[in-house]
């Protein structure tokens, strides 16, 4: 397993990491907008290649986040062949023509269109991928929950999940403790027992985990309040950085795109790319 | 004279929840400036007295109040939760549980940012309370990496941003090794010398809050006040005792020599206690005349632990060339500040982590290729806190789980099961679920539920955290039981009191090794050890400076060997 597979905060000096976790967020959002609302392959090509420089500029390297990687492209090669066997003429269906590369068998064929249409979906995925990891990967956890606030969630929605993403190594701990202390008492949790009892036994952790959980929440939540969390409908941020050119520059190129995606789909009154017909 | 901060008048609480009030006609004026101490056993109420202060009655805890308290000037009662924070500051028991920010200067900044504090005034709040608790060096590093007395010292500055008039410590010590404690008491005086806000430490733990001076002690006993008066005057009362806390130790062994203790003699602090000639005439007859206790016959060995090495990570460690033996029957406390090595220690024992170097052996069996099932069969261990042991509903089908695992047919188990209950007190509650215990008496099931897999040893980790008194008393004169049973036990503990009176033997750990290991009065008294191990001197052996007995380990000891034969005739 890679180090960093929990996907967590990298770090680094760049340009990338000195704007704001709402910019981020922002340009994550139209982004992956954009990428939805096409099939063009031309735009997503170009979109792929923009997301990989802008993880350049990060200065973090693929090689950090190998395991996730590999993971996210397991799925979509899995999303592919699940596209593939219930709709094999998906691509004929879209482009209106039927060019056979390779007769498999029953109605499975495979077409240059299907291949197409497929390469098409694939690019949607890697145009957002690495600007999906950006915003996990430099954005600094304090200032998580500020930039939810920062598109307009309420801040308490957001300190939930930032909290709640805060507890996970927590609870992990918790949990490792716990089904220790129940192996020392003779319960197997290891390999050697059958599954069923396997999986009866790690029942046996949950009622302890569930109420250790619940008296952790009692006490940040009494402490939260005691320093007056929730007083105000809005709140200010320690961390929070002042925009600056470069993150409005950078929420203009997503709306940029946007725009393109848009503009691509309404011009043409298509979201395809058809190179098929000419 | 001034106006109360705090008055309570003819004031009662009940919880909605309960069928009984918990506070009953509290009368109490705290004024500005003032340190009090509030103690009381578990249950007494003194918590429910906090909560009124702060507000988390009845924001968080409803119920209903009679009479009136007012703080700061304000109806506290129909006030909110929020008004009362701009006044009261509140440093739960637990800094760990209630770090908010994912760093030190965020953390101190919530209370900031909650009232829309304009950021750069914030950052300046920040730094300049940050500096006066001394943490101005940490404000990048998270909470959770800081050591004990660090995260209180963020704790603090976390509700000094609001320039509190009160600040009120729920069970400041609880959790915190000795040598921290101590530091903790330091920097409330020195926080309240700086700011001039009112302190009231809510603290059983009387001899440790009292290594500085306070202006008052509240004594409170099931849901009254007691006591109201200073120190002295309540040292030399004997109220402490009959109401469950304990007095300190010093002031035992001086009326065990007979000597009388007045208000005047000031008897708050070792430091301040004035003896006279007589006093310390008789400590010094009293040391003569007591005989020593014999050693205890030493049987074979049963656990061997032999130059263990072990790190979680590659390339660093976090036990280093341990090596000690324990026989058959002991009862010994491991102790040594957080991080040095305990806990580690006793995962390797239990097999839950294996040791890069180094064996353990059990009755000369080595255990290396055991699983942690098949050491269970000998070795229990039972976690801090019985919440996260504590897997079924029943007591009985708690203590019963561990046999489900083995070949023993249903007769068998239901004779284990009740026997273990017996030997436990629980077999009354054998049809009680659990939910309906106290703190207490849960300890006492995971014990049980361990106990009944008949192990030879048993590790327990911190058996007697944040319990009062009498319920350290129970938990330990059981453990005691077991032990003369035949049980070895092995604790994890802070607790000096716990060291010195229930465990001839002590194994120090410092900085991953074992830095001493032999009687707990030596670990007790000698001052290299105390400070390198961050323990805390025992008052006895300060007291025994002051009289003059020679040498002071020698009457530890047998104040400690006396003590426990008064104990056992009660």
């Amino acid at each position: 397993m890679s180090k960093n597979a929990a996907l967590s905060y990298l770090p680094r000096k760049s340009v990338v990491h000195r704007m704001t976790g709402t910019t981020k967020l922002a340009f994550f959002l139209l982004w992956s907008t954009a990428a939805m609302l096409t099939y063009d392959t031309r735009l997503l090509a170009a979109m792929t290649v923009g997301g990989l420089v802008l993880f350049g500029v990060s200065r973090i390297k693929l090689q950090e986040v190998k395991g996730a990687l590999l993971f996210m492209l397991a799925l979509v090669m899995l999303n592919l062949i699940a596209i593939f066997l219930f709709s094999p003429d998906q691509g004929t269906a879209i482009y209106g023509t039927r060019h056979v590369i390779l007769p498999l068998f029953w109605r499975y064929n495979v077409t240059q269109e299907t291949l197409f249409y497929l390469l098409n979906f694939f690019l949607k995925y890697s145009a957002v991928i690495p600007v999906a990891l950006l915003f996990i990967l430099a954005t600094d956890p304090s200032e998580f929950a500020a930039s939810l606030a920062g598109i307009g969630v309420s801040y308490k929605v957001g300190y939930a999940v930032a909290l709640a993403l805060r507890y996970i190594p927590d609870v992990q701990r918790d949990f490792h403790n716990i089904s220790q202390a129940q192996q020392a008492r003779g319960v197997d949790l290891s390999a050697k027992d059958k599954t069923m009892t396997r999986l009866k036994n790690s029942a046996a952790i949950l009622l302890p985990l569930v109420l250790s959980s619940l008296s952790r929440i009692e006490t940040i939540s009494n402490a939260m309040e005691l320093r007056g969390f929730g007083k105000h409908k809005k709140r200010t941020w320690y961390v929070k950085r002042p925009f600056q050119a470069r993150d409005w520059a950078a929420m203009a190129l997503a709306a940029a795109v946007l725009a393109v995606s848009l503009g691509i789909t309404l011009t043409t009154g298509s979201r395809y790319f058809n190179p098929f017909v000419s | 004279m001034p106006q109360p901060i705090i008055e309570f008048k003819n004031f009662g609480f009940q919880y909605d929840a309960q069928a009984e009030p918990t506070l009953h006609n509290i009368d109490l004026a705290i004024y500005p400036g003032e340190k009090v101490l509030i103690a009381g056993p578990s249950g007494s109420g003194k918590s429910t007295i906090a909560s009124c202060i702060n507000g988390l009655i009845p924001f968080s805890y409803p119920g209903k109040c009679t009479g009136s308290l007012t703080v700061a000037g304000l109806d506290a009662p129909h006030s909110s939760l929020f008004e009362l924070s701009k006044y009261v500051g509140t440093v739960l028991q637990d800094p760990d549980g209630q770090f908010i920010g994912l760093t030190v200067a965020e953390d101190i900044a919530f209370a900031l940012e909650n009232d829309q504090v304009e950021q750069g005034k914030m950052k300046q709040i920040v730094q300049q309370v940050a500096r006066l608790v001394d943490i101005d060096g940490q404000l990048g590093s998270a909470p959770h990496a800081l050591s004990g007395g660090q995260k209180q010292r963020v704790s603090l500055a976390g509700v000094m941003v609001d320039d509190v008039d009160i600040l009120l410590f729920d069970e400041p010590l609880a959790n915190l090794d000795p040598a921290t404690g101590k530091q903790t008491i330091e920097l409330i005086e020195a926080i309240q010398q700086r700011s001039g806000a009112a302190v009231v430490i809510i603290e059983h733990r009387l001899e440790d809050v009292l290594w500085r001076s306070v202006d008052r002690i509240v004594l409170v006993g099931e849901g009254r006040i007691l006591a109201d008066t200073t120190p002295d005057q309540l040292l030399a009362s004997g109220l402490l005792t009959e109401n469950g806390i304990r007095e300190p130790l010093y002031l035992t062994a001086l009326k065990y020599a007979g000597v009388e203790i007045t208000p005047e003699k000031r008897p708050a602090h070792i430091d301040t206690i004035q003896l006279e000639e007589a006093d310390k005439e008789k400590m010094r007859e009293w040391f003569r005349q007591t005989p020593p206790a014999p050693p205890a016959p030493q049987q074979e060995v049963l656990l061997e632990v032999e130059d263990l090495t072990f790190g979680y990570e590659e390339g660093q460690t976090n036990l280093e060339h341990v090596s000690f033996q324990v026989h058959k029957g002991e009862m010994l406390s491991i102790v040594g500040r957080n991080g040095a090595g305990k806990s580690t220690l006793s995962k390797l024992i239990c097999g839950f982590e294996t040791p890069n170097s180094g064996r353990i052996r059990l009755n000369g069996r080595d255990l290396s290729g055991d699983t942690i099932k098949e050491r269970a069969a000998h070795i229990g261990y039972v976690m801090q806190n019985p919440n996260q042991m504590i897997s079924k509903p029943m007591i009985w089908d708690e203590v019963e789980l561990g046999l489900l695992q083995t070949e023993m047919t249903a007769e068998e188990r239901k004779a284990r099961v009740e026997e273990t209950l017996k030997i436990c007190g629980l077999y009354p509650f054998r049809k009680w679920p659990v939910s309906a215990l106290s703190f207490g008496q849960k300890k006492r099931v995971t014990i049980a539920s361990v106990l009944v897999m008949d192990p030879e040893i048993i590790i327990l980790d911190e058996p007697t955290a944040g319990q009062d008194f009498r319920h350290y008393t129970d938990i330990m004169e059981f453990l005691r039981s077991l032990n003369k049973r035949g049980v070895t036990v092995m604790m994890i503990t802070h607790d000096m009191h716990l060291m010195q009176e229930y465990t001839g033997r002590a194994l120090v750990f410092s900085q991953k090794r074992l830095l001493h290991d032999g009687t707990a009065v030596e670990a007790l008294t000698t001052p290299e050890l105390v400070k390198e191990a961050s323990l805390k001197e025992t008052s006895l052996f300060t007291l025994a400076q002051k009289c003059g007995v020679e040498p002071p380990q020698a009457f530890v000891q047998r104040f400690i060997d006396y003590d426990r034969q008064v104990r056992d005739d009660e």
